[in-house]
């Protein structure tokens, strides 16, 4: 089980929650998780999430893996110039 | 991804030498090929008619002048790029943006378009082809933009982000917020608090070479596209989309880029020059003018923010809070949203709050310029710590270095930093010599930090090597900064024989798979990781050659130093295989020896930057010259320092230019007033110093060799620097960007009347 952090656009999509619990082993299965459980996640999924692991920011990298008691925050995806 | 990007401490042969750029001869010799420098037999001349009112519905538009015209071989309008993006509303903006459907939404939108046999022809062709406008009140100022009585870009937006949904529609398509804590009660710990609003113009990122391309469709569907861009990749996806082709038949050829920064990043003609070709059966030539280059392409946004700070005596800042609006041009975007994430990204706070509003106006299609939205909320929050500071009593830099953000910090976006560099460009700065260098009349110093995130992204790399020994890369990353030759320094560095012996080149779209375009400081981050993958996957062969060669075992041979090595007491009468002995036996021991790579990079690291300018403002004019420049930033490990070096001095200049005399002047009328570069002023040589630099190497942990990007975070900074050092000349606090004569005399003046 993991803790994720929601930025605010996501987080009134969870019912103005700002964390959610999932039990996810990496990227790929936390994104199909919260599509599950919050389907008004599912266009952002596509648009592209980024998912910060202890710091470090993952773009595309779904096989990542979430470590138990890490800080996970799921932050949109920006561009760059 | 079968490949380990973790930092290894290793050292280095080739990487982090300087050696003669790959592409230097041709580009000072005029051989290079930009996008307006290639040629096919029977090209048209493309042309595009451009909308002169700001806003304006579109009642009818008749082409068939045109058309009759000799030498005209194609006329298109939005009829001929029908809706092809399937809800995609992102997609469904670049088409409109590309050729306006029912409204023209800025002075510069494009309406119609032509190809003919001639540059006259086309001209004459476009004066033909008329258009029946009904004009519209409009709004080109992000303050006005919001305001209830604003005119209605787009009566379907509803303001997202905000706890009701609205019951009317507005011109801000979003409202977004970040930050942790409390920040009324901050304040409420509060010993001095700064409060102050601030103003940033729209600015173009001036590249020197215009947007140019030939396409050239076929009668069977298939086509290509020659084009200056980011990412040929990306262009080929969007063009495919947008013409309902399969990308598998546009091959995409990347020209040499005459800067970019982000203003290349999507299409903007392309799709155009591809339906003219397609109509008219021929290959189709478009270049845009200087005029339509900034009327019609995709500059920076105008911003207005409010920022709010509040620190003990002991300088330790208690709370922390902006709102910050930001200029989409006539689209939505995310512009106001990075600028929050960023703007209080270099520091430790207890309580943060940033708030972020993404304006329509009536002005070109906001696109990214280098880190984004980062350098005016720098400029607004650096500002107002530089007062802070003042109002203390405390040094600036000391003042910055007790609140730095630091490796466990929560950033003011959120996640815990890892390692990071802020703290350490922030020493450099204090022990720098330009720091105590004596400052004369009417000087003053401004210093300033900057944060950008950097990305990485998907990276597909081929390295082949020839008979002779000789290595060739082929890169889907365009080179916008150096990065061939970056990327020859890693693939020696990896197999161990001399830079010489490597060629790197940009390959078309049909000859690599995907690649993300060049953007978020990501060529040489992420082409590096696939060419260390696919030199590794090469030596992996190079051994298994020699084993054949010499009738071991592949585990008895190790490559060291650009040879395979026998291994075991059993092998001492081996000697050494060099890459290009076992590369001339290749025909006989298994065919040509490549190494490929395809993958994601990841974990790209975040920048930090610390810059210092030393300003001389004439207090009878409001001029201004900058007298001495020094740039401090992170780059993990700079593979090729002087591309570095010109990273942060390019970044630099820009940010100069951006904050003492660039700026988009719209009139009444809502049509721009400068779209020349003798109007719109960026610096020369002769306006400049030059910039020192001093590269700091804090390894990212998720590079093999420590690499971050180096592009963009040095544009963070300027801003806030120069705004900085102007007041500290003049006196008196600037808050208007830029900060032009006129605008420093006025508030010289302003000050003096009290």
């Amino acid at each position: 089980m993991v803790e994720v952090t929601l930025w605010g656009a996501l987080g009134q999509l969870a019912g103005g929650k700002s964390k959610v619990e999932v039990e996810a082993k990496d990227i790929r299965e936390l994104f199909r998780k919260l599509a599950e459980q919050y389907p008004g996640f599912e266009p952002w999924i596509d648009r592209g999430i980024a998912v910060a692991i202890d710091g470090t920011i993952y773009r595309d990298t779904w096989s990542k893996k979430l470590p138990e008691g890490a800080e996970i925050f799921l932050l949109p995806r920006l561009a760059g110039g | 991804m079968n490949f380990d990007p973790r930092y290894s401490g290793r050292s280095f042969t080739s990487v982090g030498t300087r050696p003669i750029r790959p592409d230097g001869v041709d580009k000072v010799t005029g051989r290079a090929r930009y996008g307006a420098d290639f040629n096919m037999a029977g090209q048209l001349v493309g042309r595009i008619l451009r909308s002169p009112h700001a806003h304006a519905k579109i009642r009818k538009i008749d082409t068939s002048k045109a058309e009759k015209l000799p030498g005209v071989k194609a006329v298109i309008t939005a009829k001929d790029l029908p809706d092809l993006t399937d809800g995609d509303a992102a997609m469904y903006d670049i088409l409109d943006n590309c050729m306006a459907r029912t409204k023209a939404l800025y002075d510069g939108h494009a309406v119609a378009a032509v190809a003919a046999v001639d540059a006259r022809t086309a001209r004459q062709a476009l004066k033909l082809i008329e258009v029946d406008y009904e004009i519209l009140p409009h709004v080109t100022d992000v303050d006005e933009a919001m305001k209830h009585s604003a005119p209605l870009i787009n009566d379907t937006i509803f303001t997202e982000g905000l706890e009701e949904k609205p019951v009317k529609p507005s011109n801000v398509t979003k409202r977004t917020q970040y930050g942790h804590g409390d920040v009324h009660e901050g304040f409420g710990h509060a010993d001095f608090v700064v409060e102050r609003s601030f103003k940033t113009e729209q600015t173009h990122q001036g590249y020197i070479e215009p947007h140019a391309c030939v396409a050239s469709v076929s009668s069977d569907g298939t086509a290509d596209l020659w084009v200056c861009t980011q990412g040929h990749f990306v262009y080929r996806q969007h063009c495919a989309q947008l013409l309902g082709m399969e990308a598998s038949k546009l091959r995409v050829t990347s020209s040499e880029i005459g800067g970019g920064f982000g203003g290349k990043t999507h299409v903007w003609a392309e799709p155009v020059a591809l339906a003219l070709s397609r109509k008219a059966g021929r290959p189709v030539k478009l270049v845009m003018t200087r005029d339509e280059v900034f009327r019609a392409s995709g500059p920076t946004s105008a911003t207005s923010i409010d920022v709010k700070i509040g620190a003990r005596k002991d300088g330790t800042i208690t709370a922390a809070e902006a709102t910050l609006r930001y200029s989409c041009g006539p689209y939505a975007g995310m512009w106001a949203e990075i600028g929050a994430m960023t703007a209080f990204a270099c520091y430790k706070l207890e309580n943060v709050k940033t708030v972020g509003y993404e304006v329509l106006v009536n002005r070109p299609k906001t696109a990214a310029y280098r880190a984004p939205s980062a350098p005016m909320a720098a400029f607004a929050v650096e500002s107002a710590v530089d007062e802070l500071a003042k109002e203390i009593g405390m040094d600036p830099v000391e003042f910055r270095i007790r609140n730095a953000a630091q490796e466990g910090t929560r950033s003011s976006y959120g996640p815990v930093y890892g390692p990071i560099g802020i703290g350490p460009t922030l020493e450099a700065v204090k022990n720098h010599p330009h720091m105590k260098a004596p400052l004369g009349k009417n000087q003053g110093r401004g210093m300033a930090c900057g944060f950008w995130f950097n990305f990485g992204g998907q990276t597909c790399t081929d390295l082949n090597i020839g008979m002779d020994g000789s290595v060739s890369l082929a890169v889907g990353t365009v080179d916008v900064g150096g990065s061939r030759a970056s990327l020859s320094l890693v693939a020696a560095e990896e197999l161990g024989i001399d830079y010489s012996q490597v060629k790197a080149i940009v390959a078309d779209t049909s000859s690599l798979g995907y690649n993300d375009m060049t953007d978020g400081s990501r060529g040489t981050f992420s082409s590096s990781m696939a060419t260390i993958s696919a030199a590794r996957n090469a030596i992996k062969i190079l051994r298994e050659r020699a084993a054949q060669m010499w009738d071991i075992s592949v585990d008895d041979v190790a490559w060291e130093q650009g040879h395979a090595v026998a291994k075991g007491e059993k092998h001492g009468n081996l000697g050494k295989l060099s890459l290009k002995e076992i590369a001339a036996q290749s025909g006989k021991t298994g065919g040509p020896i490549a190494g490929h790579s395809e993958l994601v990079a990841d974990g790209a690291g975040v920048s930090f930057a610390t810059h210092i300018c030393d300003i001389e403002v004439d207090p009878e004019t409001g001029s201004t010259r900058v007298l001495r420049y020094t740039v401090v930033q992170d780059a993990g490990k700079a593979v090729h320092p002087t591309y570095v070096e010109g990273q942060y001095q390019g970044g630099a200049a820009q940010g100069i230019g951006w904050a003492l005399n660039e700026e988009y002047i719209y009139g009444k009328d809502g049509r721009l007033q400068n779209p020349g570069f003798l109007d719109y002023r960026i610096p020369v040589c002769s306006d400049l110093p030059m910039i020192d630099t001093q590269i700091l190497e804090i390894p990212n942990p998720n590079h093999p060799y420590g690499v971050r990007g180096v592009g963009e975070t040095s544009i963070v900074p300027p801003l806030a620097a120069i705004a900085n050092a102007v007041s500290n000349a003049a006196g008196v606090r600037m808050t208007h960007i830029p900060m032009s004569p006129p605008r420093i005399l006025a508030a010289i003046e302003a000050e003096r009347e009290g």
